[in-house]
């Protein structure tokens, strides 16, 4: 066989995983949409969901998953970039370097399951909090931590050594230069790095099965005191998010339109993380240009 | 480390003869040493940098010049493992020692760089950056340096309609002028060149080196370059670096016409390096 051959060869199989990684997207796409959209309407989205008859809604769950969502990244991103910032500039290369290092891959390739399980452990039993958003969002954190570390100590590192020279150069701290060239320049890669682990958290369930429950009390949207048990800002209560609820529903479900709610749910969890990706693509690029003066 | 230092020029009769200057020194450097983990890559050198003139360091990669450059603005701290012994007094203080504070020094000793560098920022936030820092927040007080640096660097009447597109929108010879401006925003007395048009076309590189030789009217500058030419036509005084120890160091002129040592003479017309 020649190299003109083997060259074809490898074109056509590299073409042939493209076309089968992109059916098995559309194919998952245009069947969880197809069974799911016509059960999406509005009433479906803001009528709270129902334990024994038909006709209930998500509202709550939809709530509860950007809620979590919000509250996880709030805790996971100032601790997650500030790693990636010791890891990229501050961590001397020596063995406690590489100790830590390995534990955050360790901590990567950890199963959610098992983090619900630290995280009914640590908070929910230890603190006695029971089920609760927060329980939630740090059971999240600890879930998707290594990722944002990771990304960020990556994203600092492939900055090009001359601009922190110059800004060195110039008389300017270390830490100043971080936060103004460093951080900005790594600023796409960071938002982007974000994203994917959001989309984790957004349709994470078995992290969360065990920490922030399944149910949800009554809610009362007007109610906007943090602390109130009804408020759904209070983040001491227990949420049950969209993707255990799509879990729920199919496994311990009483209602009789089971096989709609679900359908349904799944399609708003998939839109809903396609949006967000979208919209956070879009404010990123936006503030980059904004800091970089480029068009 | 009085004696070392003596005992090193009586070796070296190139360098004693360079002794006799006619302007004042703004830095004194006394039996330097530098080193990469255990190799040594400056051996002990000593020499005296003239004020408010240009120093040009030549000699064939890996000499040294480069590393002796980057050790007078402690540019080198930035090295795992490097380290420096011995004195470059600027000011009547030690640059090497460990009370000096490396930020104030180097906004009095700034640095231009081989490629050029700027912020992916506007040009006017390029100048402004360090300024800002350094706690100039005044709208017309900034935009009066700007404007002051940009003229001094030739550039303003390139980019004064432009201030605030990208930096990164200029040609490879502008951004090295803004680098320089930027520099020179900052009011330093010593400016350091680390071959700073070689990455250039030769019409910008011309342009840069006018404006070195401008710039020598208000500030003392030291330059790395492997350009020959470049350094017999705009240095004052040239010093030819050879595995870690100066060769050579005098008037740019006695180096290019008439080098005391054979081994300058052989490296500047080309016969090896």
């Amino acid at each position: 066989m020649n190299s003109k051959t083997a060259d074809r060869i490898a074109t056509g199989v590299f073409i042939a995983i493209a076309i089968i990684i992109i059916s098995i997207l559309v194919g998952l796409f245009s069947y969880i949409l197809v069974n799911g959209l016509k059960h999406i309407s509005l009433d479906f989205l803001t009528t709270p969901s129902s334990n024994v008859r038909a006709g209930g809604g998500i509202r709550d769950q939809l709530f509860n998953s950007f809620y979590i969502l919000f509250i996880t990244m709030l805790i996971a991103l100032p601790l997650g970039i500030g790693g990636g910032i010791y890891m990229a500039e501050y961590a001397k290369p020596g063995k406690i370097t590489d100790i830590v290092r390995s534990c955050i891959e360790v901590l990567a390739s950890l199963p959610s399951i098992v983090i619900g399980m630290f995280g009914l452990l640590m908070f929910v039993n230890l603190t006695g909090w029971g089920y609760t958003i927060l329980g939630g969002a740090l059971a999240l954190t600890v879930f998707n931590l290594p990722v944002i570390v990771r990304v960020s100590e990556d994203a600092i590192r492939a900055v090009p050594s001359d601009l922190k020279e110059a800004s060195l150069a110039l008389g300017i701290t270390k830490w100043h230069t971080i936060k103004t060239v460093l951080l900005p320049s790594a600023f796409p890669t960071i938002l982007t790095g974000a994203i994917l682990a959001a989309g984790r958290v957004f349709g994470e369930a078995a992290a969360l099965l065990f920490t922030a429950g399944l149910s949800t009390p009554r809610l009362d949207y007007a109610n906007w005191n943090p602390f109130s048990s009804q408020s759904p800002l209070n983040i001491f209560r227990p949420a049950e998010t969209l993707a255990v609820h799509i879990w729920s529903v199919n496994t311990q479900g009483l209602i009789p339109d089971v096989e709609d709610v679900s359908n349904g749910s799944a399609a708003v969890l998939v839109l809903s993380v396609l949006v967000f990706n979208l919209l956070a693509r879009w404010i990123g690029s936006m503030i980059h240009k904004k800091v970089t003066a480029s068009k | 480390m009085v004696t070392a230092f003596m005992e090193k020029t009586t070796e070296n009769q190139a360098v004693q003869s360079s002794s006799q200057s006619h302007k004042e020194s703004i830095l004194k450097v006394n039996n330097l040493e530098i080193f990469y983990g255990e190799k040594r890559a400056v051996n002990g050198i000593s020499m005296d940098i003239e004020k408010k003139s240009i120093t040009a360091l030549i000699g064939p990669s890996g000499c040294g010049k480069s590393t002796f450059l980057r050790s007078i603005n402690r540019m080198n701290d930035l090295i795992p493992g490097a380290r420096a012994e011995g004195e470059i007094i600027y000011e009547d203080l030690n640059i090497l020692s460990e009370q000096i504070n490396v930020v104030a020094l180097r906004k009095e000793i700034g640095m231009v760089f081989q490629k050029p560098n700027p912020f992916p920022k506007s040009i006017y936030e390029n100048i402004t950056h360090a300024l800002k820092f350094a706690g100039i927040k005044k709208k017309s007080k900034l935009d009066e340096i700007v404007e002051e640096s940009l003229k001094k660097a030739a550039l303003w009447e390139e980019v004064k309609d432009r201030l605030h597109k990208s930096a990164l929108s200029l040609s490879g010879g502008q951004q090295q002028r803004l680098c320089i401006a930027r520099t020179i925003a900052m009011k330093p007395t010593v400016m350091l060149l680390d071959e700073p048009s070689s990455a250039l076309d030769p019409i910008s590189n011309a342009k840069v080196e006018d404006l070195i030789v401008d710039l020598k009217q208000e500030y003392s500058i030291i330059i790395v370059t492997h350009n020959m030419q470049q350094a017999s036509r705009i240095s004052d005084k040239t010093a030819f670096f050879l595995s870690g120890d100066i060769i050579e160091y005098d008037y740019t002129e006695k180096i290019f016409t008439n080098p005391a040592v054979k081994k300058t003479e052989e490296y500047i017309s080309g016969r090896f390096g």
